[in-house]
């Protein structure tokens, strides 16, 4: 019978490499959400009109801050806060409520693994689905500042693997914290981290209004070494301070990625 | 293509298997028969490659699961005992995506997909959304998912638990196919009409341990008698408990079981042994005689108080 005649001259089943792996999970997401196509459009939205509003709205009464020794618009200021938010939020959104959908709901992760993928695969792949989630909203967000003329520098262009590092924080740091979570309930502990981070982290606001104890406190968040770092990009500033944020943000995403597949081995093969 | 031997599974510090010998031959059919909690599952996942073994050795297709589990895992397929469908995508999608998981080209998937789905008739439910099946036909996209790499071992968790008498015929029948056709099976069930009919060869494990072996018939010979004469009596008949009646017809069978509401003469002959109960002028309200089947020896060797 031809269903079972083990693939006489025909391919045999065999284990797929990294990038294979990881390739084929990001297509059965975009199989997943191919009929669900409207759930990213609000994740892009949201910082699209927080721009609007905060950046435009607010800008024609604040007159503009220095930064790096440039004194830059208002809106200038803001766009490239609201850049890094939206690329935080894109990777959370997945990392965290979806991930866990799949974790203990959908069981997804127990069907990937009763195939030759590994749970370095999983997370290698629902990672990359994150950052590309993160990275469409972003460069998204990118076309609309280009479009409002908020972007005065080709260093922007960066802006974009930029964003694609704040996703591999977010999103390795996401789905690891989200593999401790028990309930749904747990998930306010992800909306009290990300509300205070997109209020304080120089988003709206520069630094210096900050005493300097509280300042360092600030700096030393993920989504302050995001937003400084496309702000530096889309205006053009990029100094030593950019390398260290780059460092700072692969720094977060590779600890997380290792400790998102320990806790799958932990939780998965039992 | 099994081999297991002093297997063992703890967790934390309850032991869910505790020490098995194991030894499933190509294109045999397997079955792993006992009550929940018996250790069949973990026995699977450790099989399968995605549970790994707290002590003893095992090997599958000669592979040590340790160091090799996606290779196994390539070569295997596995029904688990719950339907883990992805509910995201369509049916056919299910097996279309499952497919390339197992680095099949795309035009080779969808070729087997369409074959599967004609195998188990859901042919005309191929884009319909998972949740809109049956639980029958779930499990028969479970199964049609399990097959979509040719695997040399088909693994069934409980393969029909929990579906209509219908749907576990076009099961069976299916599953009965594929052993046809060369596939080896291992199944872990706890229905004894399933075993009989699918397996050449099973064990009965209980509280982590294989308490019997061999083919269904050998289980009944050994552990049972030929038939069994079930006697029932009124409740209050001629004022006498079932412990004396028991008493009265004792030496007639080999083995008398007392229930609440009859009597089990395991004997050889069941006409034979009813007539002479009738001869002490003994008057069951009813009999039946029946042939021993798996169930009696299952619930000999594993007794019939409730398992959770």
């Amino acid at each position: 019978m031809a269903l079972v005649s083990a693939a006489v001259g025909r391919t045999a089943a065999r284990p797929l490499g990294a990038g294979e792996a990881t390739g084929l999970l990001l297509y059965r997401n975009y199989l997943a959400y191919r009929r669900a196509w409207y759930i990213f459009l609000t994740g892009f939205l949201e910082p699209v009109f927080y721009l609007f509003s905060i950046g435009v709205g607010v800008g024609q009464l604040v007159t503009g801050f220095e930064f790096n020794g440039h004194e830059i618009p208002y809106a200038e200021f803001v766009a490239p806060g609201m850049l890094a938010t939206s690329a935080m939020n894109g990777a959370v959104l997945d990392a965290t409520f979806n991930f866990f959908f799949k974790l203990k709901y959908n069981k997804l992760f127990d069907q990937l693994l009763a195939t030759p993928l590994t749970t370095a695969d999983v997370a290698r792949g629902e990672l990359s689905w994150s950052l590309l989630r993160g990275g469409i909203y972003s460069a998204g967000f990118l076309v609309v500042m280009l479009a409002m003329g908020l972007v005065s520098s080709w260093w922007a262009l960066l802006a974009v693997p930029a964003s694609l590092l704040i996703g591999l924080c977010f999103g390795a740091v996401g789905m690891a914290l989200t593999t401790y979570m028990r309930s749904w309930q747990d998930f306010e502990w992800v909306n009290l981290a990300m509300m205070p981070m997109f209020l304080f982290s120089a988003t709206f606001f520069p630094l210096s209004a900050y005493p300097t104890g509280v300042a360092w406190v600030v700096e030393a968040t993920p989504l302050y070494r995001g937003v400084v770092l496309c702000r530096e990009l889309t205006t053009g500033t990029v100094g030593w301070g950019s390398a260290v944020s780059v460092v700072y943000l692969v720094a977060f995403g590779a600890v997380g990625l290792a400790l998102v597949r320990r806790r799958l081995d932990a939780l998965l093969l039992t | 293509m099994i081999l297991a031997s002093g297997l063992r599974k703890s967790f934390g510090g309850f032991e869910a298997v505790r020490g098995i010998d194991v030894d499933v031959r190509r294109g045999e059919s397997f079955g792993f028969l006992g009550p929940n909690g018996a250790g069949k599952s973990s026995t699977m996942r450790m099989v399968a490659a995605v549970s790994p073994v707290s002590g003893g050795v095992l090997r599958i297709l000669g592979l040590d699961p340790a160091t090799d589990g996606p290779e196994i895992r390539a070569r295997i397929g596995v029904c688990p005992q719950e339907d883990t469908l992805d509910t995201e995508l369509t049916v056919r999608d299910n097996l279309v995506v499952y497919g390339r998981y197992f680095g099949l080209p795309r035009r080779e998937v969808r070729e087997r997909a369409d074959e599967l789905l004609e195998f188990v008739q859901l042919t005309d439910k191929a884009n319909a959304k998972v949740d809109d099946l049956s639980g029958g036909m779930k499990r028969r996209l479970t199964i049609a998912r399990s097959l979509v790499n040719r695997p040399e071992l088909l693994l069934l968790d409980e393969p029909t638990t929990g579906l209509d008498p219908q749907a576990r015929h076009v099961v069976w029948d299916r599953l009965f196919r594929l052993k046809q056709a060369g596939v080896t099976l291992v199944l872990t069930t706890h229905y004894m009409d399933e075993a009989e009919q699918l397996t050449d060869r099973l064990v009965v494990m209980d509280k982590g341990l294989i308490v019997a072996e061999g083919s269904p018939l050998d289980l009944i010979a050994e552990h049972s008698t030929r038939e069994v004469a079930e006697l029932r009596f009124g409740v209050a008949e001629e004022g006498e408990s079932h412990e004396v009646l028991a008493r009265k017809v004792e030496d007639l069978a080999e083995r008398v079981e007392v229930l609440p509401d009859r009597l089990l003469l395991y004997t050889a002959d069941g006409e034979e042994t009813v007539a002479k109960v009738h001869e002490r002028g003994l008057t069951p309200a009813a009999t039946l005689v029946r042939r021993s089947t798996l169930e009696d020896v299952f619930l000999r060797l594993t007794g019939r108080t409730l398992v959770d």
